[in-house]
Formats: structure tokens, C-alpha cells, sequence
């Protein structure tokens, strides 16, 4: 026996607007993430992998790889960045439309590696910002699939109309930097073995 | 052989290995490639070797191989360190030493003279840090990394393309003017053919 008025019929549905739309935006979103595949080395095959049917990312939306920066979401960094190809992941970043995320797929892209010499970026997150960070050399197909499950729940958790929870990258400095140079020379800094062996010879 | 251009010749392994004299190496080179009973006609590499002892000569090594014959041989030139490191090209006995001395000069900063085109091809043409395989070199670079990533991300990859490395023939109406202007002339100043419909 229901009184009129009564608010606890199943025939409401009872949240605040903003939430309800950013419960449709961020599911849409989430569950159609295009990826940007920037493979450079032998993460680039787990990646393959993880795409091809038996671990098929096709399940989460990620049906459509797009080869072009244009019409892509998520930017799947797979392998070990040179110095030479910094500007090239900087430039496809720059290149995708809003909203974007990326993956940094693999120790190397995550820190630089085993790769502390020269030639190496020391972590991706130098040149662009990363959102999910997958562990691993290389990381298995079910590790890539965890980090966009996790991208998806940060996803899901963003909000149209709270700044807070969706930061815009910001252009590059009047330098050429995303960070302050001391903040890109602390996250460089060598680590584990890595601290045994001297900047000069 | 050339008189007086082999200083030393030694086999370690079964491998034959010639000490040339520096400015004899392009003559001793033309001798194996051309002679009957040598023709030594590809140029498998060419690389360059420091030693941690720094009194030691930095040698430059090439390696021959004679398809016709099924034999090689190993060239090497002595260089002071103290004197300037600059060896004969051998760009005009086979054109595959373009990339290869390249890598050298790019690498232990070794020039080649006489060679058409001679600029860094592994790392970037900007790349001021030095030469990264010479043992003077820290491993991780001179420049704080923070410099390294400004210096990366300022270079513009375009810049330094010939249209053979970049293949953007259609797309040359977009290029900048400058940009174009290189292409035009080419890196070594031939225009290339328009491509075919």
C-alpha cells in the first residue's frame, strides 16, 4: 500500500543532474576508448598481443586502434622513448583532441629502464602526462589489461563540471618543458643499480 | 700490395687483419677491390674501436669481404689521438660507406674527408653533448637530463630530412617555404625526379 507522494516507488530515479550526466559522459567515454598505439620496442608485441584475440581489448571498446593521433583517446606508450622521438610523442600528443589520456606501457617508458645512459628519456611522464602506469618488462597482456581497466575507473571518476577531478595539460613552458627542470632532473635521477655508476666516466 | 702502405699484418682466429698506413688506406682499399685474385667488392662495415688505455691509437676498421672468392679481410687504420682524428673517405669505392662512416663520425666524432654528406645520423644533427662511444663520454651524457629534454623537445625533426629519408613528395605543397626550399635542392644539391603517376 503506497501513499501518493511517497518517494521510495521504483518509478524515480533520484541524483542530482550534473552527476547523471557525468555518469553518461564518463561511461560513454570510458567504454569506447580509441588507442594510439606508439609502440618502440618489444612492449609494442605484448601490446599486439593484448589486442589479438585471445586477450582482445575489442572487450573494454577498444575495438578501433586509430593509427592517426586525430581520432584517438588513450596514447599507449609501449617501449623505451630516445631523446630523438620525444618531440614525435609530444607532437601526436598535442595532436589529439580532448579529452586524452595516455598509458605509459613498460619500465622503460615508465622510467627509463634497464636504458639510464645517453639516449634515454628517463620516464615518459618528462615529455607528456601519464595517467596509468603499467609495470613490467614487458608487462603481460592481462598487466596492459589491468592498466586500462584502472584508466577506465580514473575515467569514470571524472567530472564535466569539477576542475579538480579533470586537469587540462597546459602547452609547453616559454623553455620547451612540461615540468620545472628541477622537478624533470628529481624524477630522472638514477635508481637500484643505476646509482652505483657516476655521471663522468 | 702497395709499397709502404701495410704496416702490419697479423691472423688472429683465422681472420686476416692488415695495418694500413693512414694516407695509404685509400689506395691499399682500391688495390684489394680492383686487383684480380683480390676483389674484395663489399664493404661489409666500418667502425671504429677506442681503448681504455689512452696511449693506444683509436683504430678505424673495415671490414671487406669478397662474394666471388668467399674471403675477408680486416683493414685497420691507426689514428693519435693527440693528432686530428680524419681518415680518407672511401665513399667512392662503394657507396654503402655513406651510413657507415656516418655512424663513425656521428658516434666517435672521426671525420671522413672526401665524404659527400658527412653529418650525424644516429643522433640528432643539433645533438651537442659530444661523441657518445668515445671513452671520454659519461654515460649518461654531459647535460643535466633536464637540458637533455629541453634540447629534444626544441629540435624540430623536420628540419633535418632530406625528401630520399622523409618520402613526402605529395605533400610538399603544406611544408613551410624554407622547408621546402631544402627539399628543392636536396641535400646534396640534385633535384629529384617527380615522382611517377
Amino acid at each position: 500500500m503506497k501513499r501518493v507522494g511517497e518517494v521510495q516507488s521504483s518509478n524515480y530515479l533520484l541524483a542530482k543532474f550534473q552527476d547523471l550526466v557525468d555518469w553518461a559522459v564518463n561511461s560513454s567515454r570510458a567504454n569506447s576508448l580509441w588507442p594510439m598505439p606508439f609502440g618502440t620496442a618489444c612492449c609494442a608485441i605484448e601490446f599486439m598481443a593484448t589486442a589479438a584475440s585471445r586477450f582482445d581489448f575489442a572487450r573494454f571498446g577498444m575495438e578501433r586502434q586509430a593509427f592517426s593521433p586525430r581520432q584517438a583517446d588513450v596514447l599507449i606508450c609501449a617501449g623505451r622513448l630516445p631523446f630523438k622521438l620525444a618531440p614525435v610523442i609530444r607532437r601526436i600528443y598535442d595532436q589529439m583532441p580532448q579529452p586524452k589520456w595516455v598509458i605509459s606501457m613498460g619500465a622503460c617508458a615508465s622510467t627509463g629502464g634497464v636504458f639510464d645512459n645517453y639516449a634515454m628519456v628517463q620516464g615518459i611522464d618528462t615529455i607528456v602526462p601519464v595517467d596509468v602506469y603499467v609495470p613490467g618488462c614487458p608487462p603481460r597482456p592481462e598487466g596492459l589489461l589491468y592498466g586500462i581497466l584502472l584508466l577506465h575507473k580514473k575515467i569514470k571518476g571524472e567530472s564535466l563540471f569539477d576542475a579538480v577531478k579533470r586537469r587540462e595539460e597546459q602547452p609547453l613552458d616559454d623553455k620547451g618543458l612540461r615540468l620545472p627542470p628541477e622537478t624533470i632532473d628529481e624524477i630522472s635521477e638514477p635508481f637500484g643499480n643505476s646509482v652505483h655508476q657516476f655521471r663522468s666516466s | 700490395m702497395i709499397p709502404g702502405a701495410v704496416r702490419e699484418a697479423t691472423a688472429r682466429d683465422g681472420d686476416q687483419i692488415v695495418y694500413v698506413a693512414p694516407d695509404r688506406l685509400l689506395d691499399a682499399l682500391r688495390w684489394l677491390k680492383e686487383t684480380p685474385g683480390q676483389e674484395f667488392d663489399y664493404l661489409v662495415d666500418v667502425t671504429a674501436v677506442e681503448f681504455r688505455d689512452r696511449e693506444r691509437p683509436i683504430e678505424v676498421v673495415y671490414f671487406l669481404r669478397s662474394l666471388k672468392r668467399r674471403a675477408d679481410i680486416r683493414i685497420k687504420v691507426e689514428l693519435q689521438p693527440s693528432d686530428e682524428l680524419a681518415v680518407d673517405s672511401v665513399w667512392s669505392l662503394w657507396r654503402g660507406a655513406d651510413w657507415l662512416e656516418r655512424e663513425v663520425f656521428d658516434m666517435f666524432g672521426i671525420t671522413f674527408k672526401g665524404h659527400p654528406d658527412l653529418r650525424r645520423i644516429l643522433m640528432w644533427e643539433t645533438y651537442a653533448e659530444g661523441y657518445p662511444l668515445r671513452k671520454g663520454f659519461p654515460l649518461r651524457g654531459r647535460f643535466s637530463r633536464a637540458e637533455q629534454v629541453r634540447q629534444a623537445l626544441n629540435a624540430n625533426p623536420e628540419a633535418h630530412y632530406s625528401l630520399e629519408e622523409l618520402s613526402i613528395a605529395e605533400a610538399g605543397g603544406d611544408l613551410p617555404d624554407d622547408m621546402r626550399d631544402r627539399l628543392r635542392r636536396g641535400e646534396r644539391g640534385v633535384v629529384p625526379e617527380p615522382p611517377n603517376p
